[in-house]
């Protein structure tokens, strides 16, 4: 039977070469950026995530979300471009009580193009953000009317 | 350890959607409970998602995500067969990963 020393060295070697496979999860997460997701509007995300440029409205962005959302605990929202060599994708609504929803890393495997459900307090615009990898920083608005809040009791 | 992700990903074109479902409790920070104390949050704070092993997405989410939280992605040139696997972690350090094969 093994002796606790024994196990620890074990799980030891074993999370090594998992780390060195890079299948350890923990080694390939960035760290939780909690100042970008206090920040109370657009100007403080993108300097909580170090966004460089200021931001401009473009219609190669596009926000998929409903005109009225009946909801405000679910709120479908989408954002993509068409452009290529996008870093981040930031989904933001303006009027909750921390702006940031989502931030979206994104590597060139896969398309400018997610969508998530987020909740909303109460009616407000939503941003669709586009971090380009030139330092162009892009995005795209539109306002969501909600009939019942999702944040509060 | 927390409830199994629902992944579905589908073959279209040369790519793959992937759309997941996770099990979450999503818990805002903002709500009171019966005794009007405020109810901890508790959300997923990073989610990864990887292509025959190979990460292809990370994201870091705010407690604004909704319950049981949906997201959709499209991995680029995912044939059928590939395997899909997504990962998520909370704020209490809770972690989970399930896998999918493309069809």
């Amino acid at each position: 039977m093994k002796n606790r020393r024994d196990t620890l060295k074990h799980s030891a070697v074993v999370a090594a070469i998992l780390a060195s496979a890079g299948l350890l999860p923990t080694t390939v997460f960035a760290e939780f950026n909690k100042t970008a997701f206090e920040a109370k509007n657009l100007a403080e995300v993108l300097k909580a995530t170090g966004a460089k440029g200021a931001p401009t409205e473009s219609t190669d962005v596009t926000i998929t979300a409903p005109d009225i959302a009946e909801n405000g605990a679910v709120v479908p929202l989408g954002a993509s471009t068409t452009l290529a060599g996008v870093k981040q994708i930031l989904i933001l609504v303006e009027k909750n009580p921390s702006a940031l929803v989502a931030m979206f890393n994104m590597t060139d495997s896969i398309e400018a193009n997610v969508s998530t459900r987020a909740k909303m307090g109460q009616s407000s615009d939503v941003y669709a953000v586009a971090v380009m990898n030139d330092g162009r920083t892009l995005f795209a608005k539109k306002e969501v009317k909600v009939t019942l809040g999702g944040c509060g009791g | 350890m927390a409830d199994p992700m629902r992944i579905r990903a589908q073959v279209a074109g040369n790519n793959a959607t992937v759309r997941v479902l996770m099990n979450h409790e999503m818990e805002s920070g903002q709500r009171k409970d019966t005794a009007g104390k405020l109810i901890p949050a508790w959300h997923i704070t990073e989610v990864m998602a990887t292509h025959n092993g190979k990460s292809v997405v990370t994201a870091e989410w705010g407690p604004a995500v909704s319950k049981n939280p949906f997201i959709q992605f499209t991995v680029k040139g995912a044939k059928a067969g590939d395997k899909i696997g997504v990962t998520w972690k909370d704020n209490k350090g809770d972690t989970r990963t399930d896998e999918a094969v493309v069809s």
